[in-house]
């Protein structure tokens, strides 16, 4: 079960996240887990629900998105989808392949919820304004 | 929510009555999960090749003879006398420190970290264990992992190489049953060689073709710690990484930089982290 020490690292990220754009409190944030990063996303899921209470996050449901598997074959310089055990080119059968997506273990975005005031949106130019709360 | 237990107590809506609506923002992150433990294993690498060190993180399931290898490997270097591998070993397990005595016996500096319930070890318990080594008087050092093939193959430790352990009594398919961990391995060991001849349903070829399966082309070697078979291929393999580390090393800063010369880490404009694909690893990540 190392899927809650990956949620606290995740939650220590976030709260960082939050005190930088001044946010009251974080509404969501979303993840990409792929199936060969080594983490399952159901108890990520679980894990999170206990690790978040206390935090910022405290009521922000985790959005977890799914990546599949694909690689490149180095033989013939194809790509297809592939099982996590199972990882060869499905054109010419060969091994040796580079992996193209499916080991993603990134936070990938955080919605929160800031302050009315505008300058905390100008000090942060990666943050993109949603409808208002409550609207 | 209950802070206790974590069950779905009725809570009030956040926006508490009185206080005026927030605006509400999406910050677009696209940072590794890990990326505070993939710092500090960047942060260990960089103590390691000062000190010009190879370090080796083995793991495997337990009882799969992790330590027993480690004191064939001692006895085997000592026995090369002035040319032999000075090494020293951090243990983790989550509780005695039985491996590390075991190790120390065969007069080799051993550190033991028990992690109490941890599945794993982590880049921040490494750091812990290495302020009690003398890094530069040491040519290879082994971190013994938590037995466990799922956990630790998450964690970056800041090591140069991994080694999976795969003993026969274990069975062939374990490399299917475990991709995460064995595709992390640059070197496959079937432990307990000796033991074939009891277990005639493990093939050492059909768990090479399940490594094989992972993408991986590590080395798939058989040896045994108990009756010496395969040890030098095991020996040379060793030798040969700690040779072209040291090479690596001398070459030069920028090849010193977190991650050159291990296949797949690199750094970005954030902390340095560490996964295997070569292209769009981030680009096919956003949203």
């Amino acid at each position: 079960m190392h899927e809650f020490s990956i949620c606290r690292s995740l939650l220590g990220q976030v709260e960082a996240l939050a005190v930088e754009h001044r946010a009251r409190r974080v509404t969501s944030l979303k993840v990409a887990v792929g199936p060969l990063c080594g983490v399952e996303p159901g108890l990520l899921e679980r894990a999170y629900s206990l690790a978040r209470c206390g935090t910022v996050a405290d009521a922000a449901p985790l959005i977890v998105e799914t990546s599949p598997i694909v690689v490149e074959c180095r033989t013939c310089g194809r790509e297809s989808a592939a099982a996590a055990n199972r990882l060869i080119c499905a054109h010419c059968g060969d091994y040796r392949v580079e992996l193209v997506s499916g080991d993603e273990l990134i936070l990938l975005s955080v919605e929160m919820e800031c302050s009315g005031a505008r300058e905390a949106e100008d000090d942060a130019p990666d943050a993109r304004p949603l409808a208002a709360a409550g609207t | 929510m209950c802070q206790t237990c974590g069950c779905a107590l009725a809570k009030a809506p956040a926006a508490a009555a009185g206080r005026a609506p927030g605006r509400m923002v999406e910050v677009e992150v696209v940072r590794a999960l890990l990326a505070d433990n993939d710092h500090r294993a960047a942060h260990n690498r960089a103590h390691f090749d000062a000190a010009g060190v190879l370090v080796v993180n083995l793991m495997s399931s337990p009882g799969s003879g992790k330590t027993a290898l480690l004191e064939a490997t001692i006895k085997a270097e000592r026995e090369r006398g002035g040319a032999g591998l000075r090494i020293g070993v951090i243990e983790g397990d989550l509780e005695t420190d039985n491996d590390a005595r075991r190790i120390r016996r065969h007069g080799v500096p051993a550190v033991q970290i028990t992690t109490g319930g941890a599945c794993h070890l982590d880049a921040a318990m490494i750091h812990g264990a290495i302020d009690e080594l003398d890094l530069a008087g040491l040519d290879v050092l082994f971190i013994e992992n938590v037995g466990n093939l799922v956990c630790p193959a998450g964690f970056d430790l800041g090591h140069h190489q991994a080694v999976a352990l795969l003993s026969v009594t274990e069975g062939d398919d374990k490399p299917a049953k475990y991709p995460v961990l064995f595709r992390a391995a640059d070197l496959v060991l079937i432990s307990k060689a000796d033991l074939l001849a009891h277990f005639d349903d493990f093939d050492p070829l059909r768990a090479e073709a399940a490594v094989r399966g992972l993408a991986s082309e590590a080395p798939v070697v058989a040896l045994s710690a108990r009756d010496g078979s395969g040890l030098q291929r095991w020996l040379d393999w060793l030798g040969a990484r700690v040779a072209e580390n040291r090479r690596r090393i001398a070459s030069g800063p920028e090849a010193v930089a977190v991650g050159v010369g291990q296949p797949g880490a690199h750094a970005h404009d954030g902390p340095a982290h560490h996964h295997v694909h070569r292209r769009r690893h981030h680009e096919a990540n956003r949203p």
